[in-house]
Formats: C-alpha cells, sequence, structure tokens
C-alpha cells in the first residue's frame, strides 16, 4: 500500500444505487481504486456497465450510496455544496462526450467561466483564456460561437476551459464519442501532451480499443464491478474489445 | 464578480428578446399605471385643496328654512326667514370674527356691445374678509353704499374678461339689467370651487342693492344666506351653540319645534371633501398596484419557465464550480435588471401618459419625485420577490440532475 496516501483518488468499497420507481437498482459494486498523481486511466466497459455512474462520482458531480473517496486527500462525503462546487471548480476538469458548451458565450467566455466562479479579476480572465486558447491552437477563434466551429475544435475549447483553473485531474467521459478516427487521435495527443508534459491525471472513459492504447492503466466494469484493473499492455484482449 | 455576472445577465436576456420585452411589459404597465395613477389623484387632491384654501377659512353657512323638517322642503315663494338684522346680532357674539348676509341671483349685464349673463351676490364688505377675497384693481364698495343702496359693483375676473377683454374695467360704467352700475374694482383671481364652479364668473354688490333695485324682493330685510366666519378653527363648535340658540331666541322658536334655519360647517364639509380625494388617490394607487403585482407575477412565471428552459445550463456552470449562491445570484440579477428596465420605461409612459391626461382633458396632474422613486423601490423589490422563488429553484438543482436535464 505504499504511497496511497499521496493518491490523487482513493476509493473504498464504494456502492451506488440509483432509487427508481421499481425500487432501488445497484449500479457500482464494491468499486475499490486508487489513481496516483500523474496517472493516465483509461475506463471500458460495456454500455449500461456503470461507467458514467462512476465519473459522475469521481468529478463530485453525484454522490455514491455507500464507501470512501478521497479525492486529494480530502473525504467528499463529509464535504458540503459550496465545498463540493470549490473542488468541482479548481480540481477536476471535467470533459463531456458531448463538449457542453454554452451556446450563447463566445469562446473566449467560455473558457473563461470557472475563472468567474473562481473570483478572478476581468483582465486576468481573458489572459488565462487566451493562454488556454493558445494552448489547444484556437487562438484565432476567440471570438466565435461554439456552433461556428467544428465538433474537434468544440472539444478543444471543452479542455482549454477544464484546463483553465489548473486542475489536478482531467476526467473525461467518451470526450472522442462523437468525433471521428482523425480528430480522435488529435485530441488524444492533446491529453498525452498534458499527461506527459504537465503531469496532470487523466481519467478518460471510452468505448474504443485504439484510443484506451493511449493510456497507461486500463480499469474494465462489466456490470458495475471491476473486472480488470491493469497496464494497458498487459491487458487480455476480451478486456480491450470494443464495446458499443 | 457582479460585473461578470451582470454581463452574463445581459446576454441570457438578449438570447431571447422577444421573452425578455414582454415579462418587461408587465413592469411597464404596472409601473407606468401607478405613476398615472399617483399623478391623478395627486392631482385631484390638489386641486380640491386649492379650492379649500379660496373658500376662506372656518366658514359657517346659515340659510334661511329648516332642512330637517321631515323631509318637506321650503316652497320658492316662503318668505325667507334670516334677516339683516339677524346678521347684525350674529357678528355681536364672540369668536365671531366677520358675518356676510348675501342674496344672490342672475343677471344680464351690458358693456358696449358685450353682454354676459351672470351670478350676481348682494353682499355686505366684510363678504370680501369672509371669503379671503382680495381685490386685483380698485377699492370695494363701503358700509354708506350699503346705506345708500348704491350701484356699484364688483367684477370677478371671467365677467372682466367676457366684457372688457383687455380694457380696464374699473370706473366704468356697465348695465345690468339696463340700470347703470360703476365699477369700483376687479376681484382677484379665486378658480374653481369644491362644486366645480367658476367662481370668477360673479359680481359683487351692495346686498341693499341687489334687494331693492336688482332683484326687487318681495321680502325686504330678508335675505336667503348668511356667511359667518369663527375667529378659530377651535372655536367653531362654542360659536355654531351660541348661533344656533341666539337666532331661535330671535326667531321665537319654542322648545321642541325645529329651527327655520340651518346651520353648516363649510370648513368641515371641505375637510371631508380632501379626505374623499385623498381615499380617492389612494384607491387609484392601490388598483393600480395590482397590476403591478400581476407583473411581478409575470415575472416570476417566465423566469420559472427560464429556468426549467436552462435547466442543462445551470448543469454546465454547477459541474465547472458554480455554487448554489452563484446561480441564485444569476437569475435573481436578470430579475432585478427586468424589474428595473421595466419600471424605466414605465416611469417614461406614466409620465407621458399623465402630461397627455393633462393636455387632452384639463385635468391637473401632479408627478412627484417620491411616486418615482417609490415606484422604482417597489420593482425592484418585486423583481427580488418574484424572482427570488425560480432563482432558489435553480440555485437547489443537483449538478448531475440538471447535467442529464433533455
Ligand atoms: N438516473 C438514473 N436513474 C436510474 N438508473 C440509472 C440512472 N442513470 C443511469 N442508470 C442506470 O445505471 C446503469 C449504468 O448507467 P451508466 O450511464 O453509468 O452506464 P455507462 O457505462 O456509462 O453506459 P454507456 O456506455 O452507454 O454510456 C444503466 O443500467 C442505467 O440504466
Ligand atoms: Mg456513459
Amino acid at each position: 500500500m505504499s504511497g496511497t496516501a499521496d493518491a490523487v483518488i482513493r476509493i473504498e468499497q464504494l456502492h451506488k444505487e440509483y432509487e427508481t420507481d421499481a425500487g432501488p437498482v445497484p449500479v457500482l459494486k464494491d468499486i475499490s481504486v486508487s489513481v496516483m498523481p500523474g496517472e493516465f486511466v483509461a475506463i471500458m466497459g460495456p454500455s449500461g456497465s456503470g461507467k458514467s455512474t462512476f465519473m459522475n462520482i469521481l468529478g463530485c458531480l453525484d454522490v455514491a450510496t455507500s464507501g470512501s473517496y478521497r479525492l486529494n486527500g480530502r473525504d467528499v462525503g463529509a464535504l458540503n455544496r459550496d465545498e463540493l462546487a470549490h473542488l468541482r471548480n479548481q480540481v477536476i476538469g471535467f470533459v463531456f462526450q458531448g463538449f457542453n458548451l454554452l451556446p450563447r458565450a463566445s469562446i473566449e467566455d467560455n473558457i473563461a467561466l470557472p475563472l468567474i466562479y473562481r473570483g478572478t479579476p476581468g483582465d486576468e480572465r481573458l489572459r488565462r483564456a487566451n493562454e488556454m486558447l493558445a494552448k489547444v491552437g484556437l487562438a484565432t477563434h476567440r471570438a466565435s460561437r461554439p456552433n461556428q466551429i467544428s465538433g474537434g475544435q468544440q472539444q478543444r475549447v471543452a479542455i482549454a476551459r477544464a484546463l483553465v483553473n489548473q486542475p489536478k485531474l482531467i476526467l473525461a467521459d467518451e470526450p472522442t464519442g462523437n468525433l471521428d478516427t482523425h480528430t480522435s487521435q488529435e485530441i488524444m495527443a492533446l491529453f498525452t501532451e498534458l499527461n506527459e508534459r504537465d503531469g496532470i491525471t487523466i481519467v478518460l472513459v471510452t468505448h474504443e480499443s485504439d484510443i484506451a492504447a493511449y493510456a497507461q492503466r486500463l480499469v474494465r466494469l462489466a456490470d458495475g464491478r471491476i473486472v480488470y484493473d491493469g497496464p494497458v499492455a498487459h491487458a487480455e484482449p476480451q478486456h480491450l474489445e470494443a464495446t458499443t | 464578480m457582479i460585473s461578470a455576472m451582470l454581463g452574463e445577465a445581459w446576454l441570457a436576456m438578449g438570447a431571447n428578446r422577444l421573452r425578455t420585452f414582454l415579462t418587461m411589459l408587465g413592469m411597464v404597465i404596472g409601473v407606468g399605471a401607478v405613476i398615472l395613477m399617483l399623478a391623478v389623484g395627486q392631482g385631484a387632491q390638489q386641486q380640491v385643496q386649492a379650492s379649500i384654501a379660496s373658500m376662506g377659512s372656518n366658514l359657517f353657512i346659515v340659510l334661511s328654512g329648516s332642512t330637517t323638517s321631515g323631509g318637506l322642503r321650503m316652497g320658492g315663494g316662503a318668505a325667507p326667514t334670516l334677516t339683516l338684522a339677524d346678521a347684525q346680532a350674529i357678528e355681536e357674539l364672540p369668536s365671531v370674527s366677520a358675518v356676510a348676509p348675501s342674496s344672490s341671483g342672475t343677471a344680464q349685464m351690458v358693456y358696449g356691445p358685450n353682454n354676459w349673463s351672470t351670478q350676481v351676490i348682494g353682499s355686505t364688505p366684510s363678504y370680501l374678509t369672509v371669503r379671503d377675497w382680495r381685490l386685483a384693481e380698485g377699492f370695494p364698495f363701503t358700509d354708506s353704499d350699503i346705506r345708500s343702496a348704491t350701484r356699484v359693483a364688483l367684477l370677478g375676473q371671467t365677467v372682466v374678461q367676457n366684457l372688457f377683454g383687455d380694457e380696464s374695467a374699473v370706473g366704468k360704467t356697465i348695465r345690468i339689467k339696463n340700470s347703470p352700475y360703476v365699477v369700483l374694482g376687479v376681484l382677484a383671481q379665486k378658480g374653481q370651487s369644491l362644486d366645480g364652479r367658476d367662481q370668477d364668473d360673479s359680481v359683487i354688490v351692495p346686498v341693499t342693492t341687489a334687494q331693492r333695485k336688482l332683484f326687487g324682493s318681495q321680502f325686504a330685510g330678508t335675505v336667503r344666506m348668511i356667511m359667518v366666519q369663527a375667529e378659530s378653527a377651535e372655536s367653531m363648535p362654542a360659536v355654531e351653540k351660541s348661533m344656533n340658540e341666539l337666532l331661535r331666541q330671535r326667531h321665537r322658536i319654542r322648545e321642541n319645534a325645529d329651527n327655520d334655519f340651518s346651520v353648516r360647517n363649510l370648513t368641515a364639509a371641505a375637510n371631508t371633501a380632501a379626505e374623499t380625494a385623498q381615499v380617492m388617490s389612494l384607491m387609484l394607487g392601490a388598483i393600480a398596484s395590482v397590476s403591478l403585482l400581476v407583473g411581478g407575477i409575470g415575472i416570476m412565471n417566465i423566469m420559472l419557465v427560464s429556468v426549467t428552459e436552462r435547466t442543462r445550463e445551470i448543469g454546465i456552470r454547477m459541474a465547472i464550480g458554480a455554487r448554489g449562491n452563484d446561480i441564485l445570484l444569476q437569475f435573481l440579477l436578470e430579475a432585478i435588471i427586468i424589474s428595473i428596465i421595466g419600471c424605466l420605461i414605465g416611469v417614461a409612459l406614466g409620465v407621458g401618459g399623465a402630461l397627455l391626461v393633462n393636455k387632452i382633458s384639463g385635468m391637473a396632474v401632479v408627478i412627484t419625485v417620491s411616486s418615482i422613486v417609490t415606484a422604482f423601490a417597489v420593482a425592484a423589490a418585486v423583481g427580488i420577490f418574484f424572482g427570488w422563488y425560480p432563482a432558489r429553484k435553480a440555485a437547489g438543482m443537483k449538478p448531475i440532475d440538471a447535467l442529464r436535464y433533455q
């Protein structure tokens, strides 16, 4: 167990049930996993296996039914709404399959949005937003609206937004799910760069083995349980099997 | 932080201009109605107060004949029961400062090619004191004019305008019912009376002249009414009491018999009129406030729709670190901005409307700073009050539910 005290993510015996009309439905069962700083983890698994549910709990968007989750050393279960918002704002950067940009705001304003909630002053916000735009290679599009740029570009904007508060951890739920192969590779190259050069911890959900191949470690879920957790390179073929 | 939020609220409002406009409209109409109604109500109130001020203060009017004799009213031919001697006797009572008996009627008057029909009041010099009526030009008639019933007259402004135009009236001779009268003076402007008559459309002559030469009264020495001014408002009840006793005694009325005269406290009546005007003004304001309330409910309605529609946006904001209070502030700001802009337009329309009413109908309108300030305060309060619930609802959403919302 050496070094687990410094883990970015430390989850023990986590369970999640959804309350439905037909009673509680268990979705995550006895999940225990730790992620160390600088790791790049891919999560795979069949549709409905609980990947998104897991990511939402990791991202402090949802709470577990039982078990413990320590993020960056803090017990997430003991935090109130505002403290969770603070974590989402400053420790985590979330990247969604559907981009989730604000359609009315300019690219620049979208990227600067997390800084507003941090209380960063206006000119500093602009400076940081443009720095991030340059980093994801979209400096010329700062004044465009999200619907004026391509899907790949929108995902870059979303990544820039996730990066703007210099998070420790990036969570990406099928970030390339809506993109073609070529664009997906560009986005993955960006993630790899962030991981290798900036040391940002990345946890990423994907259905595709060649996307998972960018990661070092694979966690495979099936029916709410972890069925494989180890280096991508050592995974059995069935654990890397593409799922849709 | 607030400036960034303001910018965001502005963006959100601009994104759905028609809806923002419609929401605002409720506020515009509400505030406009309140401003307009207050202006009209306060205008009416001010007019009543001006009329009261023009009436003279601490006034009684004593009328011939009883108004309480079992609903039976005096026939036109019955003799007036009050006399000039009664008037003189009242003047001797304590706390009475002036008494003016008066006999009036309508008469035709001519000057050169112009003629005019108006009310002629026959009275004594103290009439001007009692009514607090000054002369704009010339001199009043005197007690000696009363004694010798001379043909002299004081003209009201409206009469002067109609007979003389721009010419000076003082010293000229006019004909009233074909007899020559010398114009001694011109009365100062008085304006409307409480019942809406033009008080400047009248002529004052000595009471004896009116009785003997103008209206040819069958009952020499009697008058239909006596105006009595008390020294102060506090002395009015005592004056009323002693006047009643005096007149009953002078008219030899037996103990249980009804008065053959009646005393009215004009000042009390005027105060009632003033109160009525104030109540009216308040009521107009209250009715208009209902439209403000409706405007507020409109804001709440649209904000609720807006919150539902923007659930996903709320989810995105929460996912990147917005706290409940940030979301609350955002929606509250939108509601307040809509209220205040609506209020600004409403004030402009209300003031414009009031000026228009004044122009078209001549009704007095009064626009006070306090009514505008009140409208602003109410608009902001309405925005906060009705924006609160939807904003609270938005702020209370769970991030994951908001984000998943389709
Ligand atoms: N809000 C909810 N209420 C009830 N059940 C839910 C809810 N969200 C998800 N589920 C159920 O939980 C299970 C796991 O869903 P989840 O979205 O985590 O799967 P996933 O692995 O992300 O699937 P996919 O690959 O299709 O995205 C599914 O059976 C789903 O029907
Ligand atoms: Mg999913």
